[in-house]
């Protein structure tokens, strides 16, 4: 095969999508869901059909709550967004709803702003901890390999695919809220340390063929450009990349399609980072060890010399 | 000779095919049994977002108490808000105390009150939130025996006559119970022990003990020293339940109560005396109440989805794998059954995230498979006779399995610390899931591949062995 002539080209996409999502999110930002940012989430029913939505809202509107969003959800059901509520003020809006005719309580979430505080905090901890421990074990696990790129080198392309394959689902999340409200909680930050860890996988992969394949052409004695083995390796991975990554794309797309409501922004999350984290760790990481291997001249014209 | 060999080697083989076969079929049996059977000792257990009922935070104010008093003052409160909850008749909740960790910024101490079932928030905040106002206060005789002579005057007279203002000796007597200062606030705990018989006990007599904390303990030593003789009454929210006569000066902190008790009667009383003792001051910080039938709806979901998952993944891996990818269904299979069997054992609290968890689990549990099924291949493309490529194969794929749950469990490890009670059903799952999955793709699938009597010698050999396009 002959995809390293179109290595730029593979390189482009990767980079063109991180920094769309970057601005998607520098525009629009993340809505942080209740969990996260406090407030309250109250979802009712109307058995006898519900009533219509500005009727509702001009009703909750009388409670001085601030600002009610209000959504419609199945059939029957209107979700309710406002500030975090006490059993009291909760029992208000209840009342008020039932104005409108017989209404059941479906779930009820008020969240004060302690804990989301502490989550958020504990996320970019989480975040960091679980990179940091990426690049040691990576380090680690490459640290017989020096020619013709230093071990720790693979470690940081390894990091930069990884924040690649979560910088993308991340916009993907920020335009979702611009255009339909979605919000992004603590799942969702599950979501993407789940990606942080599995997408590791096929970078592992990869790196791990083009070890094995420099070890092999120092012992048959052959010579070969490191773009040239890189890519090499690139296809004979290739098939186990992909079809890792399909193998749990499926059972997320059960979850998406068919699993309960409050997971699937969840799957959403991870089948997004599985298909870009395959890509990345295909025509990302192993392009940016070529480009490494290419401008740092001192290792290798020292190499030449010899 | 050789040919014996071979053949009994062939039979070792299969003979650990079937035991491996047999353990699945009884752990299914197993998992299949405990959850037909409702009574089973071993049933699923659902978090409240699946089973329904109320999530409760609350924050303690731990400000007017020293440091190294907090985990203890913590306990207390966990004691009694639990002993609160009892008044629902939920059979598990479950109350316990959650520190903010060392990274987030401001040290806060929560109380998480869990009541699966209930959904009436309102109601349940009330009676925990109640504080029961437990005070001690010293009984005035002078009014006591007024308030009696009023009353016999009462019924005596054949008129309804008004009476106020009485007096003895011309000074007004007031109020008939004085305030002492002594509350709850300071009774450490209180407990039913019953009399041995001495110092004017009689033996098997119900007595209630309260044990005061140091403060408390001064207060009631100065009280008791100065009112030998007296009766003390105890009020519960404004009503006198027990008037105990003060014997002697009580030092030490403990006051026992001993009178005209049922053990019964004992029995609530210290029940009330624990009510009243919060030990420090809490509000409402979050609620959370899920109903039924939604959490219902998610389970039926949740299990759909693993379902249709586990179907659709093994319809790939057996047209893309063929006799590797059967295999590695079979394997899978035995993975879920020993991943049910677990979540009943330990017990696993499923939640939804849980279950999203172990559908994920289910998807990466075949990557190992993937990979060697992969290597297989290129073993057999470089001529080697099966039984050679599949020995070669688990040999050369395990560095890339071994290096990618140790990616995975990393993964779950900092999920699991990071986690609130949802994040945690899931990192559990997802570890546990990493861990019993190497077990199940590299023993399980070798011992039931190498069992196979399979051939590259023939074409249908080859071509049962290859995988995706190629013949």
């Amino acid at each position: 095969m002959t995809l390293h002539k179109y290595q730029n080209l593979f390189l482009a996409l990767p980079i063109t999508a991180a920094i769309v999502a970057l601005v998607a999110v520098g525009i629009w930002g993340l809505k942080p869901g209740i969990d996260l940012a406090g407030g309250s989430l109250l979802q009712v029913s109307y058995p006898d059909g519900r009533p219509q939505i500005e009727v509702v809202q001009r009703e909750v509107a009388k409670l001085n709550f601030g600002e009610v969003r209000v959504q419609p959800s199945d059939d029957k059901d209107f979700i309710l967004r406002q500030k975090e509520l006490n059993p009291t003020e909760k029992a208000e809006l209840l009342q008020s709803l039932a104005t409108f005719g017989t209404v059941n309580e479906v779930q009820f979430n008020s969240v004060g702003p302690s804990i989301g505080t502490e989550l958020v905090r504990k996320a970019w901890w989480a975040i960091s901890l679980v990179t940091l421990s990426i690049i040691i074990f990576i380090a680690f696990a490459f640290r017989g390999v020096s020619k013709p790129v230093a071990s720790w080198k693979y470690g940081v392309v390894a990091i930069v695919t990884l924040l690649h394959d979560i910088v993308i689902p991340t916009g993907l999340f920020a335009y979702l809220g611009y255009s339909r409200g979605a919000e992004v909680g603590v799942l969702f930050i599950v979501a993407l340390l789940t990606i942080l860890g599995i997408s590791i996988n096929d970078t592992i992969v990869v790196f791990d063929r083009i070890r094995e394949n420099l070890r092999l052409n120092t012992e048959r004695n052959k010579h070969q450009s490191f773009k040239e083995l890189v890519w090499k390796s690139v296809v004979q991975t290739m098939a186990r990349s992909i079809n890792t990554s399909l193998t749990v794309i499926v059972v997320l797309a059960a979850l998406f399609f068919v699993g309960p409501d409050s997971t699937k922004d969840f799957a959403l999350t991870l089948i997004v980072g599985m298909i870009v984290g395959t890509y990345s760790s295909i025509f990302l990481a192993a392009p940016l060890l070529v480009l490494i291997e290419k401008y740092q001249k001192v290792p290798v014209k020292s190499d030449k010399k010899e | 000779m050789s040919e014996i060999s071979a053949s009994s080697e062939r039979a070792i083989k299969v003979f650990r095919a079937v035991i491996v076969i047999s353990l699945g079929v009884a752990v299914a049996y197993f998992v299949y049994s405990t959850s037909m059977n409702g009574n089973s000792k071993y049933p699923f257990k659902y978090g409240l977002d699946l089973a329904g009922g109320s999530h409760l935070v609350y924050v303690a104010d731990v400000s007017k108490i020293s440091e190294a008093e907090v985990p203890d003052a913590m306990e207390v409160l966990r004691d009694v808000i639990e002993r609160r909850t009892n008044v629902f008749g939920v059979s598990e909740p479950l109350v316990q105390v959650e520190r903010s960790s060392i990274v987030a910024g401001a040290k806060t101490e929560r109380l998480v009150v869990e009541l699966p079932g209930i959904t009436d928030v309102e109601t349940a905040v009330a009676e925990i939130g109640k504080t029961p106002l437990l005070e001690f206060k010293l009984v005035n005789a002078q009014a006591r025996a007024a308030e009696q002579a009023v009353a016999n005057l009462k019924d005596s007279a054949s008129t309804s006559a008004t009476i106020s203002n009485v007096s003895v000796n011309g000074e007004e007597i007031g109020e008939a119970y004085l305030d002492t200062g002594l509350t709850g606030r300071y009774v450490k705990r209180a407990q039913l022990v019953f009399g041995n018989g001495q110092t004017g006990q009689l033996a098997n007599e119900p007595i209630v003990q309260i044990e005061f904390n140091s403060e408390g303990a001064q207060i009631f030593e100065e009280l008791t020293t100065q009112h030998v003789g007296e009766q003390i009454a105890i009020f519960l929210d404004g009503e006198s339940i027990s008037e105990p006569v003060v014997r002697e000066p009580i030092i030490g902190g403990i006051a026992t109560i001993s009178g005209n008790f049922t053990p019964d009667e004992a029995k609530a009383l210290v029940k009330n005396l624990n009510f009243g003792a919060l030990p420090v001051p809490i509000t409402l910080d979050s609620t959370q109440s899920i109903g039924s039938s939604l959490g219902d709806e998610a389970l039926k979901a949740g299990t759909k989805a693993g379902v249709v998952g586990f179907v659709l993944l093994s319809i790939f891996i057996i047209l893309w794998y063929r006799v590797p990818g059967v295999v590695a269904v079979v394997a899978l299979f035995l993975y879920v059954l020993m991943m049910l069997a677990l979540f009943k054992l330990i017990p696993v609290v499923l939640t939804a995230a849980g279950i999203a968890g172990f559908i994920l689990s289910v998807g990466l549990a075949v990557d190992a498979n993937v990979l060697i099924a992969e290597r297989i291949k290129e073993e057999l493309k470089d001529g080697k006779e099966v039984d050679e490529a599949i020995k070669e194969g688990f040999a050369r794929a395990w560095l890339a399995i071994r290096d990618s749950n140790i990616a995975h469990v990393i993964a779950g490890v900092i999920l699991f610390w990071f986690g609130t009670a949802l994040i945690k059903g899931f990192a559990l799952v997802f570890s546990l899931g990493v861990i019993i999955s190497m077990f199940s793709a590299i023993t399980i699938s070798r011992t039931l591949l190498i069992a196979l009597p399979l051939t590259a010698k023939t074409k249908l050999g080859r071509f049962l062995m290859s995988s995706g396009f190629s013949r």
